[in-house]
């Protein structure tokens, strides 16, 4: 995963270059990347096989990611929030980022509204997945998408 | 065609006033004046309006609690510049400028150094440490929503020559200028960007791109590291004078530090 | 020092819903960056937030190197009693910074 990169012992043009390219490489695709199996998976781990249905959850992100560092995401699951029924967990997963987890909330019935905002990373254009389980124990998923835009510069 | 030519060079010689160093070249007209704010996706302007979720208040607010706290060897800087820095309100926006005793131009980061050392006991401290970044992002919002209105006579003169030189000044090794990007090309594609006019009025800011909050020399050097230049060090004095330039080509805008920027 | 930005109500209604805001200062290092030299720089992130309600976990969250830099939250909760809400962040360390909101519920 972690590749050792060519390191110019000083600044010549051509180290320039290699440094140049070094850094590109942060950003091409391989370096570490999880894949759509890594996200299935990771929702095995947490939940086993049991059944997954659309719906309740409501993932927003906007059209277009101009920097991936940083992606408001907004998560709404439709819920009474009481003791008897609530959200118990929310789940944020990725089929691109370099580990397809990225957040889990543990929510109690004081949580009035099952309702959470963040900001993540995304490593690229993708469609961001969460899964919510209820108390009753059933799963309920929802998705959304944004495109990951590319700056003008490489830094570097 | 002889009179053409003249026509030509006369319009030329009317919107260029200084000389530049290719001879060509002219500055942002002042009626197309645009803060990269503009530029930004609706979603990244939200964030610097907010007024709780933009995370150049972090440093804000930490700077601050540095503005009230006293110094060990000397006053806090609220002694002299008022509590809530109330004194300081819309100086940040005259910046850079010249200081009167060393004779020399000075930006936030160099004022807040001096006034360190001369009446703090207290060292300077260094560009990007997270005290001088909180320091300059409380002064500068100090500043917030004044317009940005610089001294460029006298003394100041031939530093706004230096910093404007080193604009139109092709380097590196895409032989490219700040003006060709900032000046020709503003408003259109480079990948997924629209070229901005290359305005300071958002610095300090937070940069998406650096997950982190920093000074104008920062996203100075990476423009220069971005055409393939060696960056110049931070401080630097044609940094300084850069900011200068940039300042007095940003009239009309206002002060939006803490910005966010892509 | 690690800044903390709360933003809750200081009074409510009883049985209320309350919007909190919750942003910490830090970098949250994924591990996958390099550094000038292209040495990588360690993983450096907060692993924990929690909210207490007068001493009850009523919210928590578990962060990954996907969350973004100066994690920033947004929820809600019920407004039932009067008391303080404790935030509280966790690093990988074990190290945490926290903030204390008092709340008067009518």
């Amino acid at each position: 995963m972690d590749k050792p990169l060519s390191r110019p012992t000083d600044w010549t043009r051509r180290g320039v270059i290699a440094a140049g390219t070094a850094a590109m490489s942060l950003f091409v695709p391989g370096v570490a990347e999880a894949t759509p199996d890594d996200l299935e998976n990771a929702i095995r781990d947490l939940f086993g096989d049991r059944p997954l249905s659309e719906g309740r959850v409501v993932v927003g992100l906007p059209p277009i990611a101009e920097n991936g560092n940083s992606v408001a995401l907004n998560i709404s699951v439709d819920s009474p929030m009481t003791p008897e029924d609530h959200v118990r967990q929310i789940v944020v997963l990725s089929p691109r980022n370099p580990i397809a987890t990225l957040a889990q909330f543990r929510l109690s019935p004081s949580v009035a509204r099952a309702d959470i905002s963040t900001r993540v990373r995304l490593a690229g254009t993708q469609t961001v997945r969460v899964v919510a389980e209820i108390s009753d124990g059933s799963l309920w998923t929802g998705k959304a998408s944004t495109y990951v835009t590319l700056a003008a510069c490489v830094i570097g | 065609m002889r009179a053409a030519f003249a026509f030509l060079l006369g319009t030329l010689a009317a919107c260029n006033p200084q000389p530049a160093n290719t001879g060509a070249e002219m500055d942002l007209p002042r009626g197309v004046v645009r803060s990269g704010y503009e530029f930004l996706q609706p979603e990244t302007r939200i964030l610097q309006d907010d007024d709780f979720e933009n995370p150049g208040l972090l440093w804000v607010q930490q700077g601050a609690v540095l503005f009230e706290t006293p110094m060990q060897g000397g006053p806090a800087c609220a002694s002299c510049h008022g509590e809530g820095g109330r004194l300081l309100t819309g100086a940040a926006a005259h910046y850079p400028a010249m200081e009167s005793q060393s004779g020399e131009l000075v930006n936030l980061e160099g004022r807040i150094n001096l006034c360190r050392e001369r009446y703090q006991g207290a060292p300077a401290l260094a560009y990007e440490s997270s005290e001088l970044l909180a320091l300059t992002a409380y002064t500068a919002s100090l500043a917030r929503g004044m317009e940005q209105s610089v001294n460029i006579t006298g003394a100041a003169a031939p530093y706004y020559d230096a910093g404007r030189a080193y604009f139109f000044a092709r380097k590196g090794q895409y032989n490219l200028s700040c003006h060709q990007c900032h000046d020709e090309n503003w408003g259109r594609q480079l990948r997924g960007d629209t070229i901005s006019q290359g305005h300071g009025n958002a610095f300090p800011a937070y940069r998406l791109e650096w997950q982190d909050f920093g000074s104008l020399h920062r996203r100075l050097r990476d423009c220069d590291s971005g055409i393939r230049a060696e960056p110049l060090p931070y401080g630097s004095e044609t940094y300084v004078a850069v900011e200068l330039y940039l300042a007095k080509r940003a009239e009309g805008l206002v002060m939006e530090s803490p910005g966010v920027r892509r | 020092m690690a800044v903390i930005r709360i933003s809750a109500p200081e009074t409510a209604e009883k049985n209320e819903v309350i919007e909190i805001k919750a942003m910490i200062q830090h970098p949250m290092e994924t591990g996958y960056r390099r550094d000038e030299r292209g040495d990588v720089i360690p993983r450096d992130i907060i692993t924990n937030f929690r909210c207490g309600y007068n001493g009850e976990i009523v919210f928590e969250a578990e962060f990954l190197p996907g969350i973004a830099a100066n994690p920033f939250l947004t929820f809600y909760l019920r407004a039932t009693h009067s008391g303080s809400l404790n935030m509280s962040w966790t690093d990988q360390d074990g190290q945490s910074w926290s903030a204390t909101h008092a709340l008067t519920v009518a």
